[in-house]
């Protein structure tokens, strides 16, 4: 175990002294993510690259004020980069949409929506009420979120209002202010204005307010910070693997073998020298862009284990490389081929749900999709038990890579002859 | 004395190129043993299945007494291995790449530290073991690389081709520190193409050609089965052919060899004064100016042209 970290801690520092590797490894996602981020208008608060354009369908069968209000928010001009919505009066159809992977997710406003929250008589003790439908598309957790997202924005000010309201009323009637005929009339007029309200100052935007309070701000850059970070962790675990090609080259590698160390030893070393440099790298972008951009990465040790897990699986790819391609210039081609290409399948460019089905599929293949499924559900407030799927898909995906990986070095060594 | 390396039938093939055609030999503990031979002949084959890198395609040996193909790690501890080609990290200093190299030996701590000391002063690198290997000149490299194969005071050190490439003032330095080493009591096997190298060092030389080992013994061993010949060396002009003068010169009695190797043709003879005057008139007679001749007693090169019938640097 000793020589295991001796060489993987010194794989490390030579990657540490690599000057074009660590340009590639921070300066490139950094300025990526800013360039990104300017062009999305991020850093202006606007949002114009229409760079998610997620595709919504919205089946009112509400037509009250609050169904409405909510109608006009998602079609409001704030939104209109981020969602695409299509109105449609058949819910089962609208349901098909989403099976058939069309759109992203259903907002379904049952009939008495507004009803069952601004009742026609304030004074009802009832305390029913009829809930909104999100109808989500499980291949685009990324879009859902963002839906589920604004209709908990909108369902936290709905309530807000609500409450207010309804007190309000009932203080007028316990104090004689009021009597309960006129109390009706005050109840919807008071409802109304709420809405009007909402409706009118475009309090909704890209915000949500968790369970606990916590104040949340979804940021563009919350996509674009960890798609850039994961693409290039891509690139960080191939150089990874090439270094074993550039050490068998440059006699090194047979050097160690010469030495009493196991081949477990030295292959281990290196695959753990590449973890240790993702995972170095991931850390330090996040903590970079937490303190340039204030972005919110969500649940520390949440990011933590997602971050371990992602490197880990990354650095699987790697591995693979060095042990299916013959030369390090072979693994630099194909492993930036293999960036490139992961990246824009696992959403770094844009959101994968609004790609064609097969693509979504082929997704599952890359580290960065799932990366960024949990990356995004923990900027939006999600914790630990939030990203057991990504984390469990990256660490199956690590352990088949390193599998096949063995195997393969089994057949044909890893520095000999 | 007792072997410390024996080599049985030990081959290698690749294919249908056999790169050793099952040699044997043995070293004895505290000698120096050169493998003498051309580029491509399987010296280098030769140590990397000595050193357990290159499995043996048949034949056996044993270091230290331990089989090269069961023993491995017992092998491995037995050994210091000074490659052909630098095996070093350029972008560590001399002190990490000797720190780094010292622990897959297993020392660690403070003996870890004692040892780069002493390897760092033995090849004269104590101050500058602070700086980067790529800013080293390629003799400081050199030592730098043949340093990491002392680290663990190895009993058997294989040295392959270490003066390759370098200025004569850092070959100098090597040679030196392979007799430094020798008489300290490590035994060394060093291959060469060069044979002043074999000569100046070795108590034996192995005359490895082709994958076999044509020859093997003390250097007067070795010269006595040539017989009492000299060897002419004529140097010709780089305008003129020498293969012409080498045919011409066969033609001579008493030249029992004549080869060329670049602009130089070698003639192996036991009257070379005598045949002399004969040589400088065919020469002249072809047109072909001489610009000095040189005439040597029997030695390595003169075993390996006669046993192979080419020059060793052909």
């Amino acid at each position: 175990m000793r020589k295991l970290l001796i060489i993987a801690f010194k794989d490390v520092l030579l990657i540490f002294r690599d000057r074009a590797a660590l340009l590639f490894m921070f300066l490139a996602p950094f300025a990526l993510t800013i360039g990104l981020g300017l062009a999305t208008g991020s850093f202006s608060g606007k949002s114009n690259s229409g760079i998610l354009d997620l595709p919504i369908v919205i089946v009112n069968e509400d037509n009250g004020q609050l169904g409405n209000a909510l109608v006009e928010m998602v079609q409001s001009d704030q939104l209109a980069d981020l969602l695409e919505p299509e109105f449609l009066t058949d819910l089962e159809i609208a349901r098909k949409m989403v099976d058939d992977n069309k759109t992203v997710a259903v907002v379904y406003i049952p009939a008495g929506f507004t009803n069952s929250i601004i009742p026609n008589d304030v004074t009802s003790n009832s305390t029913q009420i009829i809930q909104l439908e999100l109808y989500g598309n499980p291949s685009s957790p990324t879009g859902v979120g963002i839906v589920k997202n604004l209709l908990e924005q909108f369902i936290s000010e709905v309530e807000v209002g609500r409450v207010s309201g309804t007190l309000a009323v009932t203080q007028l009637l316990e104090s004689g202010a009021i009597d309960p005929s006129q109390a009706m009339k005050i109840g919807q007029a008071v409802g109304e204005l709420q809405t009007d309200t909402q409706v009118g100052t475009s309090s909704i935007k890209l915000n949500n307010v968790t369970a606990a309070g916590t104040e949340v701000k979804f940021n563009m850059l919350a996509l674009l910070a960890p798609g850039m970070a994961l693409m290039f962790l891509m690139y960080t675990v191939s150089n990874g693997g090439r270094t074993l090609l550039v050490e068998k080259a440059g006699g090194t590698l047979p050097r160690m073998l010469i030495s009493p160390t196991s081949s477990f030893q030295i292959l281990g070393g290196k695959v753990f020298g590449i973890f240790l440099t993702g995972l170095a790298q991931l850390v330090i972008l996040i903590l970079g862009t937490t303190l340039l951009f204030k972005l919110d990465w969500g649940d520390p040790l949440a990011v933590l284990v997602l971050v371990a897990a992602a490197a880990l699986a990354a650095t699987g790819w790697g591995i693979l490389l060095a042990a299916v391609l013959k030369t390090s210039g072979q693994v630099s081609a194909v492993g930036t081929a293999i960036m490139l290409i992961f990246g824009i399948l696992g959403g770094s460019f844009t959101n994968i749900g609004i790609m064609p089905n097969w693509v979504q599929w082929v997704s599952r293949i890359s580290p960065n999709r799932w990366g960024l499924d949990g990356f995004t559900n923990l900027a939006m407030g999600g914790n630990l038990a939030n990203i057991v799927i990504p984390v469990i898909a990256l660490l199956i995906m690590a352990a088949a890579l390193f599998l096949v990986s063995v195997v393969l070095f089994s057949h044909r060594g890893i520095g000999k002859e | 004395m007792s072997a410390i390396l024996e080599v049985h039938k030990l081959a290698k093939s690749y294919g249908n190129f056999d790169a050793v055609k099952g040699i044997s030999f043995e070293i004895h503990e505290g000698e120096i043993f050169s493998l003498l031979g051309p580029n491509g002949a399987g010296k280098t084959t030769t140590i990397s299945m000595l050193s357990t890198l290159y499995t043996p395609t048949s034949g056996e040996a044993t270091i230290c007494g331990y089989s090269i193909t069961k023993d491995t790690m017992a092998v491995k501890k037995c050994i210091g291995v000074v490659p052909q080609d630098l095996a070093l990290y350029e972008d560590l200093s001399a002190r990490e790449n000797l720190n780094f190299w010292g622990q897959m030996y297993g020392l660690s701590g403070k003996s870890l530290k004692i040892r780069v000391d002493e390897v760092l002063e033995q090849i004269g690198l104590i101050d500058k073991a602070k700086l980067k290997v790529k800013t080293y000149s390629g003799g400081m490299k050199r030592r730098v690389n043949i340093g990491v194969g002392l680290l663990h005071q190895p009993r058997l050190l294989f040295m392959d081709e270490p003066t390759v490439g370098i200025d004569p003032q850092s070959r100098r330095a090597i040679l030196d520190s392979v007799k430094d080493l020798n008489i300290n009591g490590m035994t060394v096997l060093y291959t060469t193409h060069y044979m002043e190298e074999a000569e100046e060092l070795s108590n034996r030389v192995g005359i490895i050609d082709h994958g076999d080992l044509i020859a093997i013994g003390t250097q007067e061993e070795l010269t006595k089965s040539v017989g009492e010949t000299d060897t002419l060396i004529l140097h010709v002009g780089e305008e003129t052919n020498p293969e012409t003068l080498s045919e011409e010169v066969r033609k001579i009695k008493g030249v029992l060899k004549a080869e060329v190797t670049d602009h130089q043709v070698s003639i192996i003879t036991p009257t070379a004064e005598e045949l002399l005057a004969q040589v400088v008139t065919r020469a002249n007679n072809l047109g072909i100016k001489i610009k000095s001749i040189d005439i040597r007693e029997p030695n390595l090169e003169a075993v390996f042209l006669n046993l192979t019938g080419r020059a060793l640097r052909d």
